[in-house]
């Protein structure tokens, strides 16, 4: 459980284009991690080269290392699937299965592991909803499509998913974008509770959300158009938003950018 | 640690008011009060829309009409029941026997074999080209299968009987040496070296129809959204998993859909069948090794007889049958697609 990663030197590529040059950083078990930046620098791009998802793209590829406690997720003995397994994901967009109910949803991860007893799906189901503050809304329901839900709702439905299966880190893409305050303040609060368990890597291009939910910011820019973008600065993320160390960081989080 | 989040310049401030107009107020069309515009282009697209859904019922009703005013004297003319018998005899106008039975059978029979024999190979296809073919593979592939689309009838006849046929006898031969005791694969009303069976048809209906199903199933799989198959394999989905889970799913009434059309296509397919299937006047043994001929094939057959009303009247009356069985296949299918339409 929860823990640490360490990106070395990684480059990505979408076939020729180069979209993110040289990453290092390295994120401690047990704490969150924001990515800020402007878009398209490739917050994402990074994000989901952190569990192989990069790749899932025609013709997209990820050079240099990435250390999950030391292990190499890219080596060529590595199995892409078990990777995916023990590093959760949460996108922007909230994705519940829609042909599944609500129930299925949430253990449709231990299910493609193998899990067949009864008893101890609905046992994760429950506490999984009760960790994404969702079970009380649900637990009434829980044969209902995952679709029926509110997109706040299902939005903590797909965290749930995320954390059924126990993984060692959670990656979230933007994961309040499509949310009213009130959905995201609940997500926030629900972050900075399992933070105790996982290790957090979330984008945000909200600074107020990156400063109150991380403990360590990172910086991404485009050096210019059809530049591949970089990591700028990496650092605690008090720091961060009272003085940074590069004036391009002030900038962007200051609202003097571009 | 906060205060360096400054509010960016212009958010929200700058609500100043707007400069009067120097002529004063303007009087603006009360918004409530004013009627609906009706726009022209609205107003045209919408009778051109309501136009062509009447004309579409109208021709339908008028074709189906047709048929029946042209059927009912044959029906009262006839000497067998039309639904109970399989007797066709219609040389005599006088004496006019003829049941649908049979051909009902051979029908129903081609149609559901190539289908159970089409619809596994149109997913696989399917399946294959959109998740795992490489992309320069897909596009020709998918453009062959597609031209298969486009051979003439006429040639899926002619390369039926006259090179699927005898490579399918072994296999007839097997089949009914094997399971024979399964009263599909008995022995049928002709037989089964000569190769004009429903086994046969059935196969040459399934290469037909593969093409539409293959290209129905693959629109609709290519339309799964993309957040769902990433969901799936971020959970740790293999690719058949993720496929079970997201594209299948997703696919299935789109799938059903391209089978019932293919199964249409089947059903009213004439020119194909006319070649392949041996005439027989014998009772079908109701197996795949039968002969005979579908409705839409018996129709063509009896084009010579078509100039006495009453014998005409008789393969009116059988077109209705299949005019009513594209009707109910069609609506089985509707049904199909529309049930759990909570999870669509
Ligand atoms: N599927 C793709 N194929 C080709 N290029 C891509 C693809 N996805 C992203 N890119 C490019 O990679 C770069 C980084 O994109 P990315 O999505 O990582 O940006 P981002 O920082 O997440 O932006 P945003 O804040 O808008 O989400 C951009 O130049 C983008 O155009
Ligand atoms: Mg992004």
């Amino acid at each position: 459980m929860a823990k640490r990663i360490d990106i070395k030197d990684v480059n990505i590529y979408y076939g020729k284009f180069h979209a993110v040059d040289s990453v290092t950083l390295s994120v401690p078990p047990r704490s969150v991690t924001a990515f800020i930046g402007p878009s398209g620098c490739g917050k994402s791009t990074v994000l989901r080269s952190l569990n192989r998802m990069h790749e899932v793209t025609p013709g997209a590829r990820v050079e240099g290392r990435v250390l999950l406690d030391g292990e190499d997720i890219y080596a060529p003995s590595v199995d892409p699937v078990e990777v995916r397994r023990t590093i959760g994901m949460v996108f922007q967009r909230p994705n519940p299965f829609p042909t599944m109910s609500i129930r299925d949803n949430v253990v449709a991860g231990l299910k493609l592991a193998g899990v067949r007893n009864r008893k101890k799906l609905d046992e994760v189901c429950e506490r999984s909803l009760r960790g994404a503050n969702l079970w009380e809304e649900v637990k009434d329901r829980l044969d209902r499509p995952g679709g029926g839900l509110s997109g706040g709702q299902q939005q903590r439905l797909c965290i749930a998913r995320a954390i059924a299966v126990q993984p060692d880190v959670l990656l979230m893409d933007e994961p309040c974008s499509a949310l009213d305050p009130i959905s995201t303040l609940a997500i926030e609060d629900l972050i900075t509770e399992l933070k105790q368990d996982f290790t957090i890597v979330i984008v945000t291009h909200n600074m107020q959300q990156a400063a109150r939910v991380s403990d360590q910011t990172a910086f991404f820019n485009l050096a210019g158009v059809g530049q591949p973008g970089r990591l700028v600065e990496v650092d605690d993320t008090e720091k961060i938003f009272s003085n940074p160390s590069q004036k391009a960081t002030e900038d962007y989080i200051s609202g003097r950018f571009g | 640690m906060r205060t360096a989040l400054r509010p960016r310049a212009g958010s929200g401030g700058g609500s100043a008011t707007a400069p009067h107009t120097p002529e004063g107020p303007i009087s603006t069309p009360n918004i409530a009060q004013s009627r609906p515009v009706r726009r022209p282009g609205d107003r045209l697209f919408r009778g051109a829309a309501v136009g062509s859904g009447v004309f579409i019922v109208a021709l339908i009703s008028a074709i189906g009409l047709f048929l029946l005013l042209q059927a009912i004297p044959s029906l009262r003319a006839n000497q067998v029941g039309f639904l109970t018998s399989g007797v066709w005899n219609t040389t005599s106008a006088t004496d006019l026997q003829f049941g649908i039975l049979y051909l009902l059978w051979v029908t129903v029979a081609t149609s559901v074999l190539a289908l159970a024999l089409a619809m596994p190979i149109s997913l696989g296809i399917a399946l294959f080209l959109t998740h795992y073919a490489p992309r320069r593979l897909a596009r020709p592939f998918a453009y062959v299968v597609d031209l298969l689309a486009a051979v003439p009838s006429i040639i899926f006849g002619l390369w039926g009987i006259k090179v699927l046929a005898p490579t399918l006898v072994p296999v007839a031969e097997w089949l009914n040496h094997n399971l024979g005791f399964i009263p599909l694969f008995a022995e049928g009303n002709v037989t089964i070296a000569g190769g004009g069976t429903v086994f046969t048809a059935g196969v040459v209906l399934a290469v037909m129809i593969l093409p539409i199903i293959t290209a129905v199933s693959r629109e609709v799989f290519e339309r799964t959204p993309r957040e769902h198959i990433e969901g799936a394999l971020a959970l740790g989905a293999t690719k058949w998993e993720m496929l079970r889970t997201t594209v299948l799913p997703f696919g299935k009434a789109g799938y059903v859909s391209a089978a019932m059309l293919g199964l249409g296509r089947a059903l009213g397919e004439t020119v194909a069948l006319y070649l392949i299937l041996s005439a027989t006047t014998a009772v079908p043994e109701l197996s795949f090794f039968d002969g005979g001929a579908t409705i839409a094939s018996k129709i063509a057959l009896g084009a010579a007889e078509f100039n006495n009303p009453l014998t005409a009247g008789a393969y009116i009356a059988a077109g209705l049958v299949l005019f009513l069985l594209t009707f109910v296949v069609n609506a089985l299918a509707r049904a199909v697609v529309a049930g759990k339409k909570e999870y669509a």
